[in-house]
């Protein structure tokens, strides 16, 4: 009976949780301009979102470029710089140590929108132009603390004596670091760099702040800048449906995966 | 049938998860004021069943009684009983005096008694001192104290403890021993102990009831455990010891290791099989031959901080093991004294394994869930049941399971002085005795074969 | 060993320039007014501004409402899905996760969009409501996560030592979850005072927040009076993390 209630509670919750969602994913079937109003089934956004056949479509398109590029190239230097400073404050010591881990954890627990304008004002001091490589600047701000606190445990982790045991067998440091080290921390930075990647995708408020006035759109300042208009175009619908429905997949296969490795671990 | 004695009965109380049995039809008194110990070594169903009487699982069947009164479906918070939970589970977020004092509160004790019994009892297990800690800044033995006092502060008619001591070291562990027998006398309830380390067990207990694989093997005092074991179980389990297959010839003789002796021993009946017990502490050994009872050549000898212990090979081809103050070197030629008193004789708890089987065809039996070629059988018709008996040494261990009719895996194992006797557990949890020369250890993997000649079929007796 | 302590230093040099500098810009320039020169203005500007006054006090209301909305409605359902007895699908549980991981400008524009066309009026009940929508998931994750990992002993002793499944779940494991509901807060109330594009959104631009005052001021090129706005809101936030810190050390200090 407690069972019942609580499971009706949580699928409650789960109903108007996700409610907006299925609501845009019914109306990417139809292709009225205005929200709400079924003008009959059509697939029609779907294929003007692939053929790029759309009003203002080129830049929904050249949107969606920057997002992922941006994130990629953000992530990738973020993951480089993140796991070699890793390595680093984890031989520090002391007030030094103490120093650098208050810094970086600082853009994690800044709202976005002071990282923003903080940056925005550093730009504006420095004078430097803003556009692509400030809000690219900025990203590895905010992603480099997630991917050093995503490697650093694996190095505590590590027993100390690995990498000087691979010294005593006769390996050259970079070779003991190639072959030893980083084998062990891949798994920090694999998950580092997801973890940069997704931030970066999610970003709003920094790259509102440091796009500069070049014009330069990522999805979100995209959808933003639409919406503020007044209407959103059409073709977002199906486009947040396939990435609901992408992502919804990705995360119940990633965790049955886990839930099945767990229960074969827990079967031996 | 209510006897005011026992503070707690346990009656018939059985347990399984899935096909495992983790209690079998288990039955206990335990006295006012005793220390009894359940133990054995590790998922013989010892915690399964402390956890019982605190309230945290419910038997299949069976009932537990406390002071008379039913409390089989009692919940946890309504028992008068206490936890010292393995791994202490002192609340982090509470400090030691909190900690101690949270069944008080609960039970709404005004405050200033509180405070008198919390400090009493901190007293009592000396940390005076440390009321105002922090639980997690405190040491292992600290927390083991705390952990103590938070249980007995509540005056419970009996205190539980699961394995208190496991997680300290051995120095403390002997410290703690001692500090939990003059808590016993002291407060004067009911101390159930559950460990899987018997010299923790014969030091501390009233009564020790040892358990395996979800049995009662034996109930006594310490030292009826130790000098007097019902089983080759319980004989190996406690101590060192030498278990014999031997012969009861009549009543006070008894022939084991190529020899015959005299011993103490009655009413076994004439010429039947038995096993036979003698600790190492308990052979005489001396250089003077030719007044032993039977001689020996010594195979090794090792300094033990008090005594010697020496594996010595017997006129008749037996492996002995012998601990004595002096020290004899390898290949001395000894003589061996064995008194009466000291040799325990048991009853076998089998001498064959016998199953219920059913005939499949001519020429095929099914038992122990597999089914096994045999020797044509003109007697018996297909589908009918009946009694299926092997001799231990007739079983063939192989090391590929899967070459073998049967597979299992190796659950127990006895040396008997000139071979070994394995309990082996079937992959249907059955079991199947070997008698063997080869080596294997606990835990290996083996094929199981009988060859069709060894299969005894006779007619199931109702 | 130890000359690897330097691999940090390119890093830390790093965090000093945008870090820690546009940190500093930021008092320097609220400090300024639009000449360079030093002054109080900013801050005088912004304290006898009535609208701008009411805009934060609202903007603090907005974020606590929801914050304890978030606890009220999340610890039940962190509580059922840690509980194995009440939940056994491992599914619920990425449910409640996922939106964390979609961009929350589409969740909310999606949001706004069911409101309006369900024909609520857009204003400060919608606002909660989608604020609720976005940051539910973030409440229940953390609180779910100290839950699920929860030594199951504590329970089991505090209902040894008598305690009724009531007491079991007020006295012993509501405190030992409060770091989860602490991180939850974080989670939840910074992001909420901040945010403006999602007020945007919620109220089709009737009501403003903190942030959009911020926003709106360095957009339209009014540099000084937005640092100064942004370093009230970094005093909240040191406020708020002050807090956090606090209670931790009366959670796990005490010595």
């Amino acid at each position: 009976m407690k069972r019942f209630f609580a499971q009706c509670y949580i699928w409650l919750l789960l109903v108007v949780l996700y409610a907006p969602i299925v609501f845009i994913a019914v109306f990417s079937f139809t292709e009225s301009k205005v929200l709400g109003n079924w003008t009959g089934f059509s697939t029609k956004l779907y294929t003007n979102l692939f053929t790029g056949d759309m009003q203002g479509s080129g830049s929904l398109m050249s949107a969606i470029q920057n997002t992922l590029l941006i994130a990629l190239v953000a992530a990738s230097i973020s993951t480089l710089i993140g796991t070699i400073a890793a390595i680093g404050i984890h031989n520090m010591k002391g007030r030094g140590k103490q120093a650098i881990t208050f810094l970086n954890n600082i853009p994690m627990l800044n709202p976005d929108i002071i990282t923003g304008v903080s940056l925005f004002l550093l730009f504006v001091f420095l004078h430097i132009s803003q556009g692509y490589t400030t809000v690219i600047l900025a990203h590895i701000t905010f992603c480099t603390p997630y991917v050093v606190l995503s490697v650093l445990p694996k190095l505590t982790q590590m027993n100390p004596n690995i990498y000087e045991a691979a010294l005593d067998l006769g390996a050259t440091p970079f070779y003991a670091l190639r072959k030893v080290l980083l084998p062990i921390l891949k798994p920090g930075m694999v998950s580092g760099f997801i973890l940069a990647f997704t931030m970066s995708l999610d970003d709003f408020a920094v790259t509102f702040f440091t796009r500069g006035t070049i014009g330069l759109d990522t999805l979100s300042t995209y959808i933003y800048t639409d919406a503020r208009k007044g209407g959103l175009t059409p073709e977002l619908r199906p486009m947040i449906t396939i990435l609901f429905v992408g992502i919804l997949a990705l995360l119940i296969i990633i965790n049955l995966r886990k839930a099945r490795a767990a229960e074969k671990a827990n079967a031996k | 049938m209510n006897n005011r004695e026992n503070i707690i009965e346990i009656k018939n109380v059985s347990k399984s998860f899935g096909d495992k049995c983790i209690l079998n039809n288990v039955s206990i008194s335990v006295k006012q004021g005793e220390f009894l110990t359940l133990l054995g070594p590790s998922g013989c169903g010892k915690t399964t069943l402390l956890r019982m009487i605190a309230g945290f699982g419910s038997p299949d069947s069976g009932e537990i009684l406390i002071n008379g009164t039913d409390i089989t479906d009692m919940p946890p918070h309504e028992r008068p009983v206490n936890t010292v939970f393995q791994r202490y589970a002192l609340f982090p977020h509470l400090d030691v005096y909190e900690n101690i004092a949270f069944g008080l509160k609960l039970h709404k004790v005004p405050e200033d008694e509180i405070d008198k019994r919390v400090r009493k009892v901190l007293k009592m297990v000396s940390m005076t001192d440390y009321e105002d800690r922090d639980v997690e800044s405190l040491s292992g033995g600290q927390q083991q104290r705390v952990a103590i006092a938070r249980a007995i502060v509540n005056q419970p008619k009996v205190l539980l403890l699961d394995e208190p001591l496991s997680a300290l070291d051995l120095k403390m562990r002997k410290d703690m021993q001692i500090e939990l027998k003059e808590m016993h006398r002291k407060l004067g309830i009911t101390f159930i102990y559950v460990t899987h380390d018997q010299e923790e067990a014969l030091t501390l207990s009233d009564t020790i009831v040892v358990l395996d694989n979800g049995d009662i093997k034996q109930i006594g005092t310490p030292t009826d455990i130790y000098n007097e074991p019902q089983n080759a179980f319980v004989a190996d389990f406690i101590g060192e010891s030498n278990i014999l297959n031997g012969k009861m010839i009549k009543d006070k003789l008894v022939e084991f290791a190529g020899h015959e002796f005299e011993c103490v021993d009655e009413g076994f009946g004439e010429n039947v099989d038995v096993d036979v017990v003698v600790r190492p502490e308990d052979i005489y050994i001396t250089n003077k031959v030719e007044s032993a009872q039977f001689t020996a050549k010594v195979k090794s000898c090792t300094f033990k901080g008090v005594h010697y212990e020496m594996f010595v090979d017997t006129d008749k081809g037996y492996e002995l093991m012998i601990q004595d103050y002096n020290a004899f070197e390898p290949d001395t030629e000894v003589g061996l004294i064995i008194r009466p008193a000291d040799i325990q004789v048991m009853h076998k708890e089998r001498s064959v394994n016998t199953y219920e089987g059913e005939i499949i065809s001519e020429n095929k039996v099914k038992f122990l869930n597999a089914e096994w070629e045999c020797e044509p059988q003109t007697e018996f018709e297909p589908g009918q049941k009946v009694n299926v008996s092997v001799n231990f040494s007739n079983v063939d261990l192989i090391d590929h399971p899967e070459d073998g009719t049967l597979e299992g895996e190796v659950y127990f194992l006895l040396y008997k002085g000139n071979h070994y006797h394995l309990t082996v557990m079937t992959d249907h949890r059955e079991y199947i005795w070997v008698d063997t020369n080869d080596i294997w250890d606990k835990g290996d993997l083996v094929g199981i074969n009988i060859a069709p000649k060894d299969i005894k079929i006779t007619k199931l007796d109702d | 060993m130890t000359k690897r302590s330097t691999w940090a230093l390119p890093y830390a040099i790093f965090l000093v320039l945008f870090v820690a500098l546009p940190l500093i810009l930021i008092m320097f320039y609220a400090f300024r007014d639009a000449g360079g020169d030093f002054t109080f203005g900013n801050f005088v500007k912004f304290f006898t501004d009535k609208d701008a006054i009411e805009t934060f006090a609202l903007s603090l209301e907005v974020a606590i409402e929801n914050t304890g909305i978030c606890i009220l409605l999340g610890y039940p359902a962190a509580w059922i899905l840690a509980n194995k007895k009440l939940n056994k699908s491992a599914v619920t549980i990425v449910l409640f996760i996922m939106p964390m991981w979609i961009n929350a400008l589409m969740r909310t524009l999606a949001t706004a969009e069911l409101f309006n066309v369900l024909g609520f009026q857009l204003g400060k009940g919608t606002l909660l409501a989608g604020m609720v929508y976005d940051y539910l998931p973030f409440m229940i994750y953390p609180i779910y996560n100290i839950l699920e990992k929860m030594d199951k002993s504590y329970a089991e002793a505090a209902s040894d030592l008598g305690a009724t499944p009531w007491q079991v779940f007020w006295k012993v494991q509501v405190p030992l979850s409060m770091p989860g509901v602490i991180s939850g807060i974080m989670m939840v109330f910074m992001p909420t005072v901040s945010t403006f594009a999602i007020s945007e959104f919620l109220t089709n631009n009737k009501i403003k927040l903190f942030g959009t005052i911020i926003q709106e001021n360095i957009n339209s090129g009014m540099w000084n009076y937005g640092a100064a706005l942004s370093l009230v809101m970094l005093v909240i936030i040191g406020i708020t993390s002050l807090l956090q810190d606090s209670k931790k050390n009366l959670n796990e200090g005490r010595v």
